[in-house]
């Protein structure tokens, strides 16, 4: 770890039953969620799910209406903002515009009473870390929003805050930034070492940067796991459906096990018994040319490294309780080599790789 | 800020703004020592001179509206359209009243005002052509605003595309959308109109409301405090009812 | 084919051009030429006349009004702004505060001077309360038709001007920077002097400049409060225009109107270059 950037061991974070009510609304509605120090978690989910809602508490910008919020073990829900030592970097806009960009990196040193060498010395420090030392000297409104951000999180972390805090920091920029940016973020963290919250809507992102990902639903939480645990084993049909693309086939649960195209394959913990749909990811699907086989090639789709194969089921393709619907589709992700050997309308056989699958409720 | 500090700086500034409009009422009702009726207020309607001045008045707010609106609106949209290289200088020369007088350009308009009094008579509301220059850095804005939030290139080419000619594209396209600026502009307009002194009095000492407020200072002091109060609640009546208008707030991000 | 159609383009904006050339130009130029001149000739005589005594005492005392009107105006009006801009965009407290203050600062003019008299004149509401329970009667000095009434009377319109000019300033103080500030460990002093305050001065200077070329410019609610007299610039226009006894008078009236537009139009530059700085930010 680089020893000018990092600070003392890394704190824990906990959120306690955490309700926030608005009104009749209810924004958070029993959050219960322990951070392990040093580790980043992405707290994930659809607008309205109470993602931001929960970060602003931590960051004492907002109040839970019953419930605690634990730093190390130390409840701090009736500490002010201003001393809770957290860094928080903001979706967009939050940068000081009257001040230049080593200044405002500089600025949570300078109201901690910081000698004005100290403050140089440190801020040059952040905007290398971040890759921005030449603009020491710019004002926001002259960078980029990439470089705005990458400043921001400079001056959430100058001032060696215990914990991190992200609110949507890449929602505003370009895609390519997005990506670019995500990565930067998270090799700073790994460097720094600082506890940190990222909040986001987006699964990719989500599944990109984090150590474990809290997927949030309705001011609740779905489920916390690792990024690979949460695609592989979703626990909830919220989960199944949310992160990663699924097909969903009619099936039927019977002693813990699915019946799927012919194959029998586990039925995951959270699914439902008796019948209901199966969610299946496409590339577990498998389509080869067949002219004896259960489906039609109904279209194909370029996407890069693989392609999306749409494949209509023919009717006595042996799926779900009561056989096929009419017109059921399947899509199936192959690399693209392959799929060169496919046409449309062409006859195929469609497997199933036998991993575990979540059924939900029809 | 603490609630009670910000009701009590409130209190403060009610106590210095509604006092003199209180007293103004009460001063207007005292038609001779110790005996109080609405009479001053009756004379508004009744009285054929402060009648006669306040249609003027509420005339020349009409002609000025209408003048402005023709001329500006085809104006900036068409810069905006076919003339962007223009479009600051129409900014410039539109807030140039904010630097000239008033005052200064009625002293120097005496000869252009000989001409307009030559073509179309001595009536008030021949003040129209300086008052749409003294309406215009505030028409400006509003309309400059509003213009701004909507992509008129996009809609004219749009428009025009579907065969539609110049004044089908300005009219009935890009005007509909300007709902809430026209009404804007056109609301500021009356407000200043209704409390102008300066043209009327100085050019030919026209008889538009204000000026028989003034006049009526000396004989019938009751009668011009009526008509001053009157005048004021009017405006802000309509400025208030132009802030319901436009739906858009403003300033959406508060502190 | 290019060059006719561009014409046309051109076309579109002469009623514009040409009304303003009328209607504003002409004036303007008459003014500026007319300084220049007594009744035949090329003179410099209303110019030297700018000098004289009682012109430079007007102006002083224009300057005098119109700086104090300014300040009180703008440090007061900035109060009241920040008071209402605390509850929410849409509130009815702020709507009710921002249509009176359009009526007050647009339409005021003569309005403003009757209200004032109905109040602290001669026989105003306030003047026979305070002789009724003080002894004092105030309208034996006539202070409400000098410098100190005056005064008194254009922040009647200067606070209001402010609060309507100043309030887009306030407005765009992203929420996100107090909270920044506070996440950072900011206090609600050090927010207030380190980041509104800093962003929020260009806003107010431009302001107070905008405020002092209004009051300058003023001229209704002085006439209408002082039948005769030339204590302040416009007042001396109207002296000047409406004189019967010297005919060369007239002219005194185009050097003065010329020395209006200079004084205003220097501060309208100061306030276009203090503005810009910050306009980038205040968006």
């Amino acid at each position: 770890m680089n020893s000018s950037a990092s600070q003392g061991s890394p704190l824990g974070v906990d959120f306690v039953d955490l309700h926030r009510h608005f009104g009749e609304v209810r924004g958070l509605d029993g959050l219960t969620l322990s951070v392990e120090p040093g580790e980043l978690v992405c707290l994930l989910g659809p607008s309205g799910c109470g993602k931001t809602t929960a970060l602003r508490i931590l960051a004492g910008l907002d109040h839970p209406t019953s419930g605690e919020v634990k730093v190390a073990g130390k409840d701090i829900t009736g500490v002010p903002a201003n001393k809770r030592d957290m860094g928080m970097v903001f979706q967009a806009y939050s940068l000081f515009p009257h001040l230049t960009t080593a200044d405002n990196v500089a600025f949570g040193l300078k109201l901690r009473g910081n000698s004005s060498a100290e403050r140089r010395k440190r801020a040059g420090e952040m905007l290398e870390l971040v890759g921005l030392s030449e603009h020491a000297d710019r004002y926001p409104h002259q960078l980029s929003g990439g470089q705005q951000q990458r400043v921001a999180l400079a001056r959430a972390l100058a001032f060696r805050p215990s914990v991190l805090l992200l609110d949507e920091p890449l929602s505003a920029l370009d895609a390519k930034v997005r990506v670019q940016l995500r990565d930067e973020i998270r090799r700073v963290q790994l460097e720094v070492g600082t506890t940190t919250l990222f909040v986001t809507h987006d699964q990719e992102e989500a599944l990109a940067v984090s150590d474990r990902v809290a997927v949030m639903n309705a001011g609740h939480l779905e489920q916390l796991a690792t990024p690979s645990e949460l695609y592989s084993s979703p626990a909830t049909p919220f989960v199944g459906e949310f992160v990663g693309l699924s097909n969903r086939i009619p099936a039927a649960v019977d002693d813990g096990r699915v019946r799927l195209l012919g194959h029998s394959v586990d039925a995951l913990p959270g699914s439902v018994s008796g019948p209901g749909v199966a969610l299946v990811r496409p590339e577990v699907v498998g389509v080869e040319a067949d002219e004896a086989g259960n489906a039609t090639i109904a279209s194909l789709s370029f996407r890069g490294p693989v392609t999306h194969v749409v494949c209509t089921l023919a009717s006595d393709a042996a799926v779900g309780p009561g056989g096929v619907t009419a017109d059921q589709e399947i899509t199936a992700q192959i690399p693209s080599g392959h799929a060169q050997r496919l046409t449309l309308g062409q006859r195929v056989r469609v497997t199933i790789e036998p991993v575990p699958v979540l059924v939900i409720a029809g | 800020m603490k609630r009670w500090v910000r009701w009590l700086i409130l209190l403060l500034f009610a106590i210095y703004f509604f006092g003199p409009l209180v007293s103004t009422f009460v001063k207007s009702t005292e038609t001779s020592p110790g005996h109080h009726s609405l009479d001053a207020w009756k004379a508004l309607v009744t009285n054929d001179e402060v009648f006669h001045a306040i249609g003027q008045s509420l005339l020349l707010c009409v002609t000025t509206v209408l003048l402005m609106l023709v001329l500006l609106l085809p104006t900036m949209i068409w810069v905006r359209l076919r003339l962007p290289q223009l479009s600051r200088t129409i900014e410039f020369l539109c807030l140039l009243p904010l630097t000239i007088p008033a005052l200064v350009i009625v002293v120097g308009i005496n000869g252009v005002y000989a001409w307009v009094n030559y073509f179309f008579g001595y009536s008030p509301w021949v003040l129209t052509f300086a008052y749409v220059v003294l309406v215009l850095p505030y028409a400006y804005r509003s309309l400059d605003s509003a213009l701004a939030a909507l992509d008129v290139t996009t809609l004219a080419e749009a428009a025009r595309s579907l065969g539609a000619g110049w004044f089908t594209v300005i009219v009935r396209v890009i005007v509909p959308n300007l709902g809430a600026g026209i009404l804007s502009a056109a609301f500021i307009s009356v407000a200043l109109v209704l409390g102008e002194y300066t043209f009327a009095s100085l050019l030919n000492n026209y008889q538009t409301l204000p000026v028989v407020i003034a006049l009526f200072g000396k004989s019938n002091a009751q009668v011009s405090e009526a008509a001053s109060l009157a005048t004021i609640l009017f405006a802000a009546a309509l400025l208030l009812l132009l802030s319901f208008a436009s739906r858009r707030s403003r300033g959406r991000k508060g502190v | 084919m290019r060059r006719v159609r561009s014409l046309a383009s051109w076309l579109g904006v002469l009623p514009f051009f040409g009304y303003l050339l009328i209607f504003l130009m002409i004036p303007t130029v008459v003014v500026i030429v007319g300084a220049f001149r007594d009744n035949t000739s090329f003179s410099m005589s209303n110019i030297r006349a700018l000098g004289d005594s009682a012109v430079l005492e007007a102006l002083w005392k224009s300057v005098e009004l119109s700086g104090a009107s300014a300040l009180i105006g703008a440090v007061l009006g900035a109060v009241l702004a920040a008071v209402i801009v605390a509850g929410s965009p849409t509130s009815f407290l702020r709507r009710i505060v921002t249509s009176l203050a359009g009526a007050l600062a647009q339409t005021g003019g003569v309005a403003l001077a009757f209200a004032w008299m109905a109040t602290v004149g001669l026989s105003g509401t306030v003047t026979t309360l305070v002789q009724d329970v003080f002894g004092w009667n105030m309208g034996n000095s006539l202070w409400l038709f000098d410098l100190p009434g005056l005064t008194l009377v254009y922040c009647y319109f200067q606070i209001p001007l402010m609060v309507i000019v100043f309030l887009p300033a306030l407005d765009g103080l992203k929420p996100q920077w107090r909270e920044a500030a506070e996440t950072l460990g900011a206090t609600r002093w050090q927010y207030l002097t380190q980041v509104a305050i800093p962003l929020l001065r260009p806003a107010f200077l431009g302001s107070l400049l905008l405020l002092f070329a209004n009051a300058f410019a003023a001229y209704a609610t002085a006439a209408a409060l002082i039948s005769q007299g030339q204590s302040i610039l416009p007042l001396m226009i109207r002296a000047a225009r409406t004189s019967e006894v010297v005919l060369g008078q007239q002219h005194l009236a185009y050097a003065i109107a010329l020395e209006m537009i200079v004084v205003v139009a220097i501060i309208m530059t100061g306030y276009a270059l203090v503005v810009r700085r910050s306009s980038r930010w205040m968006r």
